[in-house]
């Protein structure tokens, strides 16, 4: 009934709306926003929502696809190769060494051996969801944990090929896998299935690498915004649909869809496309989640409830503690990779509910432990939370650097926010000159290694003001930002409200950002490879016959157009404030300058060494020594002595009026 | 001692230009006694264009502004740092400051305050130098002669390696009197033009109030 659905939409948008930004406010994240609103609405406390969480959790699933196409996107196939260390190394110990200890406690408890295997295998499955979501929120995503922890998500999400595979084997009742429906090749042998699986994967890579852009290219050029939409969800929904046709899982077909196109031109589009999409169904599998906490069933067993998830808990973080041990990540970032992924995932929602059919494990089983992996995805932000808040502060790399008590108020005149690529440049100039600098940075191994040089750096989230504080702040004289868009943003926040006397120098990370950082009054706005990259256009020109000094010249001029174009367009930019797709208004941008640079390109500089007018007003004055020939075009006539034309013509007849 | 007329008075451009200020002894005397002097402007050149990259319209502007410039820099190999060079050769067009139209300096006075390591007995003929400063200048004395302005004989500051405070103290304290007469209309420019250089004698080219308080002093 649309009516339902109406009220539902009501429901479920409401809830997002009031809980998220108030999560967010309190600083603990959109994710654990969403699964509190989830059991606000839920059976249990109000509930405007009931049976159906289990419908709408399916379809919800669809964002944790999408998310991994988004993912995917941003990995270039090199860099997912790089990484097939850890992803096989890492991932697969962790999912084997977890099934088995899980299996082995099942096994004391009394279970089957089968029933013990297909509980394993489902708990060994952490939330790509909740994980990449929540460490991305917090900018951790290039941490030496969160790249640990994204390598296992993924070895577990391909690891539910074959758990699936597995699970009706396992069944005594020997029914077939229900729950993804019929597969195309439910009745192939196994050799078949793979050459499926193998031929689907081809055909991702084919279709993306020279169907997807000519699709593309011929939809833009139909000018229809909401087509082009419609083609990107297609592709997520097409791409989804053929893997789970062959049984593997969609997230992971998407992935691979989303990796092929990360070299695609239209990679931004698609992006934003596909965003919004993802964050809303994302958003909307996560209130499922805490809708579908089942409190009835907590409350006739508490015990027992609290104590498995206790126990899973611990298993798994002490599992991935040891591998993390192994796989040499530091103390405060093993900590960090095992709290995030010490939870259980949403495939087991899947797998439970297939163990149930499939007769491996009893109804009540299930639904127990189907209530304790939704608590333990609910705790999940919750322990990531404790984990930065309470532990990282006191491990391993420590907020405040090893130093006497007496030293940390004699403040440096220099804070840098962010040690990465863009930081370090300009902190080791300053370094370089003798400049008392301050860092603070959140990646553990380059904390440890600037304060064995001797550097005061301070370790943790900088866009925290106590941080700032302890840092020095209220005595520093500059402050320079160059911590992700997002982070600087919230640090210029924080700094005006609390040390408006800090001169900040901040990083924008195009021109967007520097535009909207000009528009929110900073002043100092540096773009990220504005000058590295007309650097390499002056060597471009200087290759193509330039004279050094021509070419830097050029750069010169070009920078200060540039920089005040900035500034008017971020001005103009304000008086239409449109919303406008992100990617189009790139390109749109794009056009602006581009017209501008043909326009201006020949407005004559350096007038002062340029003897033209007094060429034309030196032939003026004596025609006849030059035969009363037109004046020639001044680099024909050029005879490399463009300056020496003295300033001796005094007084000509007629001249020409210079024109600048 | 009667108070100038406002209107009369001429404004002054300072164009100071030293590569490496802070390691410079005189020439921070020099211009600490020239800043912050009432319808004064201190323009600092290496301040200003780090990378060489001159203003011209401002710098055009800016001149246009101004009666009296003075080129206040080290003397480095018989001539200015190669910012103010740069600075003659771009700001100075053609067709502005000289050629058929160019007329925007036309009548300014223009000269520069040099300090310079040699003795004034280095810089004549038969000495170390073998010319005198204002030999030297010719170059930019016929620049700017050339952009129809008034030259003067320069502000020198000799000997400066081996030069004491008290001396020191001295130039600075003259060269702020012969800016501030200037501007105040108690100058001789005439006989500044035809000097070998301005501060050989300033009882020479200060008149009326000025002279007196340099009289004073003595």
């Amino acid at each position: 009934m649309p009516g339902d659905f109406f009220f539902q939409a009501l429901i479920y948008l409401t809830a997002a709306v009031v809980s998220v930004p108030i999560a967010k406010r309190a600083g603990v994240g959109s994710v654990l926003g969403y699964l509190i609103a989830g059991i606000a609405i839920g059976p249990f406390v109000f509930g405007f929502i009931g049976d159906e969480t289990e419908e709408v959790m399916h379809f919800a699933e669809f964002g944790v696809v999408m998310m991994l196409f988004l993912i995917g996107l941003e990995l270039e196939p090199a860099r997912v190769w790089r990484m097939r260390a850890p992803i096989i190394g890492l991932g697969g110990l962790q999912v084997a060494v977890t099934t088995l200890a899980i299996g082995g406690i099942g096994l004391a408890l009394g279970c089957t051996w089968q029933a013990a295997i297909a509980v394993g295998l489902t708990l060994a499955l952490s939330s790509t969801a909740i994980v990449l979501q929540t460490l991305k929120e917090k900018g951790l995503s290039s941490t030496a944990g969160g790249r640990s922890a994204f390598a296992v998500l993924l070895l577990q999400d391909i690891a539910v090929i074959p758990i699936l595979a597995i699970f009706p084997l396992l069944g005594a009742a020997g029914v077939d896998d229900g729950s993804h429906g019929h597969t195309w090749v439910a009745d192939l042998p196994g050799w078949g299935k793979t050459c499926a699986v193998l031929g689907a994967i081809v055909a991702i890579v084919v279709a993306g690498r020279f169907l997807v852009e000519p699709l593309f290219r011929l939809i833009a050029s139909t000018g229809l915004r909401e087509v082009f939409t419609a083609t990107a969800l297609l592709l997520v929904i097409a791409t989804a649909t053929l893997m789970t046709m062959v049984g593997v899982s969609p997230a992971l077909g998407t992935f691979l869809a989303g990796v092929v196109l990360a070299r695609s031109g239209y990679r931004h589009q698609l992006e934003s496309d596909i965003e919004p999409f993802k964050g809303l169904l994302l958003g909307l599998f996560f209130i499922a989640v805490g809708a579908s906490i089942d409190f009835e069933l907590i409350a006739s067993a508490p015990g027992t409830i609290f104590g498995l998830m206790g126990a899973l808990i611990a298993v798994k973080f002490v599992i991935l503690f040891v591998l993390g041990r192994v796989f040499r990540l530091g103390l405060d970032q093993n900590i960090l990779f095992a709290v995030c992924l010490a939870q259980g995932g949403e495939f087991a929602f899947v797998l439970l509910a297939l163990a149930d059919r499939s007769g491996i494990l009893g109804t009540s089983t299930s639904a127990m432990l189907l209530v304790v992996v939704a608590l333990t995805m609910a705790l999940a932000p919750i322990l990531l939370l404790i984990n930065e808040k309470l532990i990282q502060p006191h491990v391993g790399t420590r907020e405040r650097g090893d130093r006497d008590p007496d030293a940390i108020d004699e403040a440096n005149p220099v804070i840098i926010a962010g040690f990465g690529s863009f930081g370090n440049a300009a902190g080791r100039l300053l370094i370089a000159n003798g400049i008392q600098t301050t860092v603070l940075d959140n990646d553990s191994d380059r904390v440890d290694l600037l304060r064995k040089l001797g550097l005061r750096v301070y370790y943790g989230d900088a866009t925290r003001e106590s941080l700032l504080h302890a840092a020095g702040a209220e005595h520093a004289r500059l402050l320079i930002l160059a911590l992700g868009q997002e982070q600087n943003r919230s640090l210029l926040a924080t700094v005006r409200k609390h040390y408006p006397h800090l001169q900040v120098l901040v990083r924008a990370h195009d021109r967007r950002d520097a535009y909207e950082l000009i528009e929110a009054g900073v002043e100092h706005v540096y773009r990220g490879q504005f000058h590295s990259s007309v650097r390499l256009g002056i060597d471009a020109l200087r290759m193509l016959g330039f004279r050094g000094h021509q070419a830097h010249r050029a750069a010169q001029t070009f920078i200060r157009h540039d920089e005040a174009s900035l500034r008017e367009l971020a001005r103009m930019r304000h008086d239409q404030r449109e919303y406008i797709n992100a990617a189009r208004q790139r390109i749109r941008d794009l056009e602006v300058l581009l017209r501008g640079n043909l326009r201006e390109r020949d407005r004559s500089e350096d007038a002062g060494w340029d003897a033209t007018t007094l060429r034309t007003e030196f032939k003026l004055n004596i025609p006849i020594e030059r035969g009363g020939k037109l004046a020639p075009r001044p680099d024909e006539a050029d005879d490399g002595d463009d300056n020496g034309d003295d300033p001796q013509s005094d007084s000509p007849p007629r001249g020409s009026e210079r024109s600048t | 001692m009667t108070p100038t007329d406002r209107s009369r008075r001429k404004r002054v451009l300072v164009l100071f230009a030293h590569p490496a200020f802070e390691k410079s002894r005189v020439n921070r005397e020099l211009t600490r006694a020239v800043t912050g002097l009432s319808g004064v402007t201190f323009h600092d050149l290496y301040e200003a264009y780090p990378d060489f990259d001159v203003d011209v319209r401002r710098e055009q502007s800016q001149l246009v502004e101004h009666d009296v410039v003075v080129l206040q820099h080290p003397f480095y190999w018989y001539g200015t740092p190669p910012l103010l060079k740069q600075w003659i050769d771009l700001v100075l067009e053609h067709g502005w400051a000289y050629g058929k139209t160019g007329r925007a300096l036309a009548g300014k006075f223009v000269f520069n305050a040099i300090s310079c390591g040699g003795g004034e007995r280095a810089y004549r003929p038969g000495g170390h130098n073998r010319f005198t400063i204002r030999q030297l200048l010719a170059p930019i004395e016929q620049t700017f002669t050339l952009c129809r302005t008034r030259y003067l004989a320069p502000f020198v500051v000799y000997g400066t390696h081996a030069i004491g405070e008290a001396d020191l103290a001295r130039h600075a304290r003259h060269l702020a009197s012969v800016v501030e007469a200037m501007r105040d209309g108690h100058f001789d420019f005439v006989r500044a033009a035809s000097a070998e250089w301005m501060n050989r004698d300033l009882g020479d080219v200060l008149t009326g109030p000025a002279a007196d308080a340099l009289g004073e002093a003595r």
